[in-house]
């Protein structure tokens, strides 16, 4: 899960890493009431989007007196913002924080995540800060630095020294900034954090040291023990679908293709869209119903593709282990006869029961076709959806 | 032979008397594997499905003579479960419980690094099928019938597309030696390279096919392992070409989030490290029939 850029400087603010004095805001009066607030001469207004790369897409404004403030807020709110992480879909602006402009002598990336190799949680800082860290990696490999925590005791002092020193951090700097780094670790262990990136960690003209920017992201296996951090969740930034799909036990991901898919299993769905890919078209979504798939499931799965009116052509692939094909098949007609489908039905099924659920597919008298293997849903979905787009459109 | 399962594992299931730990120690039953009680805490003395029940997995183990367990209890206590299990002597465990925090496996591998190798649990997932030496022993969730006994290996992340493999290379008459699946999630108990080098060993396995996906560095660890270190084939497949960067696909480790963690970059790995690589999953079969052929 990840939450917004104010939220997690709140909660890293708790943990000892300074941030900048700032406020948020949903109207453009309420953000020119923060400035006043806040004090001083110049002020960022920062569109909070799960997003970013958010001031290269103009989501960010530098303002110097109220006009300019009411302005940036007006034009930012309700506006989508597409960046370069979010897609072509962008996302929607409701919540802006109003921040003091700081003037920034250096800028530091700071990074915290799940290093699957190592198993571990590892800190990636660099001096290069303002870039975003695959920049770094390819255009100042030599800058970064890489520290490995051990979890039976967690990060250590001597760590943060290391880092601080190596990015040449000013000594009177050099405490605050181990707190900071010390504190982002604290964090990302009690909460159940999966990423704490600040960047840029800045040191200002006059000898501060600041979070400008910060992002937080959470584990979502472990958000039944973190209350609070789940309560920070803003459906607003997710795809209507996928939050759907999810709030009925479904792992749904929306893509930009014709062919809706509902198959069982992650590694099978991905692989059966490969196989789409191979065949000469493009899936609508990924969609696991999971490894039971269960009449009820198929039936919501099957509702939940067609909302998508781009999917042009229907595909299911269900390798029943725990339940049976006969039992699956029931579960496809139930949910079929409902329903008024007007595109094309591919359906493959295998495992136990095989044949018995094709019968009942063969008898029941609705127009789905019929695959025998992997290879051949993914041929005959593409054809069906060819074919579709000829007669109908 | 086979690897980690057969024939004489001992085996204890923990989360033994809830719905879904009943439902699948009655299918292993069924298929042969000596299952020879259980773990519920509170539950102890008490029995089921005609097999005794015990309060810790130590007792359980010292009742028994376990080596083996699987587990099917909840995400919050799962990882406390793993660490029982190698506290008590457990050789090899299957955890199939999706949806463990990653934190609490950080803390399960941590742990594990008290024992010696020759003491060490053998774990597989956590968020995996499980295990299955066919005709031998079955220890996890699977279909049993779809796998045929035979001296290909399978390693593989994804439960349905591992059947789907296996399925297949049946339709033309191969068998499996072992299928293990290591799991979807971020941070797992073993990965392919481990598997690889007991494959690599096993006089019953002729080729191993390693069935891969999208996100973290373990498929790329398995095609170097194989270049240095192994005489037999891997056929490798890489699932998720079309998964766009940053999204979760399913299972909490599929996600593109680095570099060489898309299904392209990894396919170039495996190639570059000699494995063969199966054009499309539908091939699967296909291809260990040519190379088994080349042998």
């Amino acid at each position: 899960m990840d939450i917004h850029e104010y939220q997690a400087k709140e909660i890293l603010s708790d943990f000892g890493v300074p941030i900048p004095r700032g406020g948020l805001a949903y109207s453009p009066e309420q953000a020119v009431y923060r400035t006043h607030e806040i004090g001083g001469d110049s002020w960022v207004v920062k569109a909070q989007i799960h997003s970013g790369a958010r001031g290269k897409a103009g989501g960010i404004k530098f303002c110097r007196d109220d006009e300019e403030v009411w302005k940036a807020a007006d034009e930012l709110l309700g506006k989508r913002l597409i960046t370069s992480q979010t897609g072509s879909a962008g996302k929607i602006i409701h919540r802006l924080y109003v921040e003091s402009a700081s003037e920034i002598d250096n800028e530091y990336y700071i990074g915290f995540v799940l290093d699957r190799q190592k198993e571990r949680v590892s800190i990636v800082a660099s001096g290069q800060g303002g870039m975003e860290i695959e920049e770094i990696a390819v255009e100042k490999p030599e800058s970064i630095i890489r520290v490995i925590v051990e979890p039976a005791v967690g990060m250590q002092p001597f760590q943060a020294r290391e880092i601080a020193f190596k990015l040449g951090i000013d000594d009177s700097l050099v405490s605050q900034t181990i707190t900071s780094l010390l504190g982002c670790y604290r964090a990302f262990r009690d909460l159940d954090a999966t990423m704490v990136e600040i960047n840029p960690l800045v040191v200002t003209k006059d000898g501060h040291l600041l979070a400008v920017d910060a992002k937080m992201g959470f584990d979502d296996n472990a958000l039944f023990r973190r209350p609070n951090i789940s309560e920070l969740r803003d459906k607003s930034q997710e795809d209507p679908r996928e939050m759907k799909a999810a709030d009925r036990g479904l792992s749904y991901v929306g893509l930009t293709g014709n062919i809706g898919c509902i198959i069982n299993g992650a590694g099978l769905a991905m692989a059966t869209m490969d196989m789409i890919k191979h065949a000469g078209g493009e899936p609508a979504n990924f969609l696991d119903i999971g490894g039971g798939a269960s009449p009820e499931r198929v039936a919501k799965a099957i509702n939940l593709v067609l909302e998508d009116k781009n999917v042009k052509a229907l595909l299911v692939n269900i390798f029943a282990g725990i339940n049976r094909c006969d039992w699956v098949a029931e579960g496809i007609v139930q949910a079929v006869s409902r329903i008024d489908l007007k595109i094309p039905l591919v359906v493959r099924l295998s495992g136990t029961n095989v044949e018995e659920g094709r019968q009942i597919l063969k008898d029941c008298g609705l127009p789905i076709i019929m695959a025998d293997t992997l290879q051949e849903v993914a041929e005959k979905a593409v054809a069906a959806w060819l074919d579709y787009e000829k007669n109908y459109s | 032979m086979a690897i980690l399962i057969n024939e004489n594992s001992k085996v204890i299931v923990q989360g033994f008397t809830g719905q879904i730990g009943t439902f699948h120690s009655r299918d292993m039953i069924h298929y042969g594997t000596d299952i020879s009680g259980g773990v519920t805490p509170g539950k102890g003395g008490t029995r089921h499905l005609d097999r005794p029940v015990f309060d810790t997995v130590k007792e359980a183990v010292a009742a028994t003579g376990a080596d083996t367990s699987i587990i099917f209890i909840p995400p919050p206590f799962a990882a406390d479960g793993i660490m029982e299990a190698a506290d008590a002597g457990i050789k090899f465990c299957a955890c199939i419980t999706d949806g463990i925090p990653a934190h609490d496996m950080i803390r399960v591998k941590r742990y594990m690094r008290r024992y010696k190798a020759e003491d060490k649990l053998v774990l597989i997932g956590p968020n995996c099928a499980g295990a299955i030496s066919p005709g031998k022993a079955m220890l996890g969730i699977m279909p049993g019938h779809i796998y045929m006994p035979g001296r290909v290996g399978i390693i593989g992340r994804s439960g349905t597309l591992g059947y789907e493999a296996a399925s297949q290379m049946k339709a033309l008459g191969i068998g499996v030696s072992t299928s293990i699946g290591i799991g979807g999630d971020a941070i797992n108990g073993s990965s392919f390279k481990d598997h690889l080098a007991r494959f690599e060993e096993d006089p019953d396995t002729d080729a191993v096919v390693m069935i891969g996906e999208i996100g973290g560095p373990q498929e790329a660890e398995g095609a170097e392992f194989y270049r240095d270190n192994m005489k037999k084939p891997v056929i490798g497949y890489i699932a998720g070409l079309t998964a766009p960067k940053g999204k979760r696909m399913g299972h909490a480790g599929a996600i593109i989030s680095a570099f060489g963690e898309s299904a392209a970059e990894k396919v170039e790995i495996l190639q570059e490290c000699g494995v063969t690589v199966a054009p499309s999953p539908a091939e699967f079969g296909p291809v260990v029939q040519k190379v088994l052929a080349s042998l």
